[in-house]
């Protein structure tokens, strides 16, 4: 029995490697990722990828910035010592639309660095999950679940027939875990 | 994304609808300036509405200059097929120029426009007239230096629109990368000129009608105004051409920028905006706010709905990435923008004109429609000369397969 968990391809080429995806979706056969040392063009309509959900993240994080400072400075300005600034109400909103606004920012922006850390797996102390090192470097790495697709010599072929320079059989997920 | 066959010699046809519209909308704007001018008591509010409507003519075709500029200093390419809608905004500058400093000269002899400066004995101990203030400003408000500013700087920007215009035309017969270079160069030189000289050029024209109060945000302010409005016309040119059946390479990418540019351009007015307002509320001194106090008093609704058109409208309809590559979505708020920056002058000019004795009413619309009339004839016009793509453009391809 046999322990590869994914096949991967290795391209040295862009175009080839998209070739290879085309490929495989002609078979039918399901590609769990693919690497890329580079961002590529039009790759996530062809893999069919979900648009990120960032930009909802960053409007909640924002709103919550903006209500904390909105009600800090009430509390502070109005109801816990209301202090009488050039005969302005006291809590007169133009005066706090800036730091409103830098708080906005501010939390939106630290709000959305964690979830970008939370959802690479990204944070010290913690080894980087990478399935093949060198789709850091120069090459461009398609990845099919073994599992999932029995027929490994054929996804061979295909990928071989589409230009990978290398097919490699890896007996588990990640190659950086140690 | 494959190779594309697109027609690189298509040229607009300008005719039927488009042109009789543009020559009835003249037409209307004519007899609304004559119904102006029939009456004496009409006068003032004629020509504050004729200044108005000439400075932002002027304003949304320089800034089309500049949007020419800004590309090639950029080295942009996403903007490559769309250049030639800002060309032809730059090359009707100098009837712009010329219809907005005729009626500054007109103003100023009348003494319709710039009377808080220019009306007679303001500068004179001995009259009754006489402003301490205006004589402290005279040495940079008065008549021959203020006309031979506007003419400087108006005739700079128009020397430049058509130089730009021009290199991109030689570029269409000759090819190569000399023009390119060139328009690179002239576009660093014409950038820096116009950095510099909006803001003055700002303060003469709109913020010298209330010659007492001053505010250093108020160039930027004008910037901002004229740059955002220029872009919703660039995405109205484009999106009607596109409804029309040219520019076919013109895709939702396209328009998307175009979308982030006026969302981004709208806060960063409402931004200036804003800073000039606070620093006043903040500070509270009566010879500042005597600003805001006429449009609080008076101008109230315009005074709303100028933030609401500007600001309320873009960042709730183009917040959304959909909206923006969306057209009808992008078209709506582009005219939205347009009308919300008619707004935005009016409130500047009026209060200092006219004051208390402001309308809405043939005047008003029929001005505005007159200059729309006169753009939409001078700039189709001069998109109609020439191909609608800049087929020897050095970045076409990348912007042919431009791809957000």
């Amino acid at each position: 029995m046999n322990n590869i968990k994914y096949i991967l391809g290795s391209f040295g080429d862009p175009d080839e490697m998209m070739h290879g995806i085309q490929k495989l979706q002609d078979n039918n056969i399901k590609i769990h990722d693919v690497y890329t040392p580079m961002p590529i063009h039009g790759i996530e309509a062809k893999l069919g990828v979900k648009r990120s959900r960032l930009d909802i993240a960053a409007f909640f994080f924002g709103i919550t910035g903006t209500m904390t400072m909105l009600s800090f400075v009430y509390f502070a300005a109005a109801y816990d010592w209301p202090i009488n600034i050039g005969g302005k109400p006291h809590f007169a909103l133009p005066d706090f639309i800036p730091i409103t606004f830098e708080l906005t920012i501010l939390f939106c922006a630290f709000g959305l660095v964690g979830s970008y850390y939370a959802s690479t797996h990204l944070f010290p102390g913690r080894a980087p999950r990478v399935m093949d090192l060198r789709a850091t470097d120069d090459r461009f790495i398609i990845a099919i679940d073994a599992k999932e697709n029995a027929e490994h010599s054929k996804i061979d072929n295909l990928l071989k027939e589409a230009g990978a320079l290398e097919v490699k059989y890896n007996e588990r997920k990640y190659v950086s875990y140690e | 994304m494959g190779t594309h066959n697109y027609n690189l010699t298509e040229q607009f046809e300008f005719t039927g609808k488009a042109k009789n519209l543009s020559i009835i909308a003249i037409v209307i704007g004519l007899l609304a300036i004559g119904y102006g001018f029939s009456a004496e008591a009409l006068h003032e509010r004629t020509f504050a509405n004729l200044l108005l409507m000439a400075y932002y003519f002027a304003c949304v075709c320089m800034s089309g200059a500049f949007f020419l500029a800004v590309q090639f200093v950029a080295q942009a390419g996403w903007s490559a097929a769309i250049l030639r809608v800002p060309q032809a905004m730059a090359k009707a500058l100098p009837i712009a120029v010329v219809i907005l400093i005729a009626v500054m000269a007109a103003g100023l002899y009348t003494h319709n426009l710039y009377h808080h400066w220019n009306a007679p004995g303001l500068t004179d101990p001995k009259s009754e007239n006489f402003d301490k203030l205006i004589q402290g400003k005279s040495a940079f408000l008065n008549v021959p230096f203020f006309m031979a500013r506007q003419v400087i700087f108006l005739g700079v920007y128009s020397f430049f629109a058509l130089l730009l215009a021009k290199l991109s035309n030689n570029e269409d017969l000759e090819g190569g990368l000399n023009s390119y270079r060139k328009s690179f160069k002239y576009s660093c030189v014409f950038l820096v000129i116009y950095g510099f000289t909006t803001p003055i050029f700002a303060f003469d024209t709109v913020m010298s009608l209330e010659a007492h109060w001053f505010s250093t945000m108020f160039g930027w302010y004008n910037f901002a105004a004229m740059w955002v409005s220029s872009l919703a016309t660039i995405a109205i040119i484009l999106i009607l051409l596109r409804k029309s059946g040219y520019m076919a390479w013109v895709n939702n990418s396209h328009l998307h920028n175009l979308g982030q540019f006026i969302f981004g351009f709208s806060i960063f007015w409402t931004y200036v905006w804003f800073a000039q307002f606070l620093l006043i509320y903040y500070a509270n001194m009566p010879e500042e706010t005597v600003y805001f106090y006429k449009r609080f008093d008076n101008y109230e609704f315009w005074f709303y709905l100028n933030l609401v058109l500007n600001f309320l409208a873009p960042l709730l309809l183009l917040m959304d990435r959909d909206n923006k590559r969306q057209e009808n979505i992008l078209l709506t708020v582009s005219i939205i923008v347009l009308c919300g920056h008619w707004v935005d002058y009016y409130q500047m000019i009026m209060p200092g004109t006219v004051e208390e004795h402001h309308g809405f009413g043939i005047i008003e619309v029929g001005t505005a429609i007159g200059f729309v009339g006169l753009f939409t004839f001078t700039v189709l016009n001069g998109l109609s000369k020439k191909p609608l793509i800049a087929k020897n453009h050095p970045f076409l391809q990348e912007s042919l397969n431009h791809h957000l």
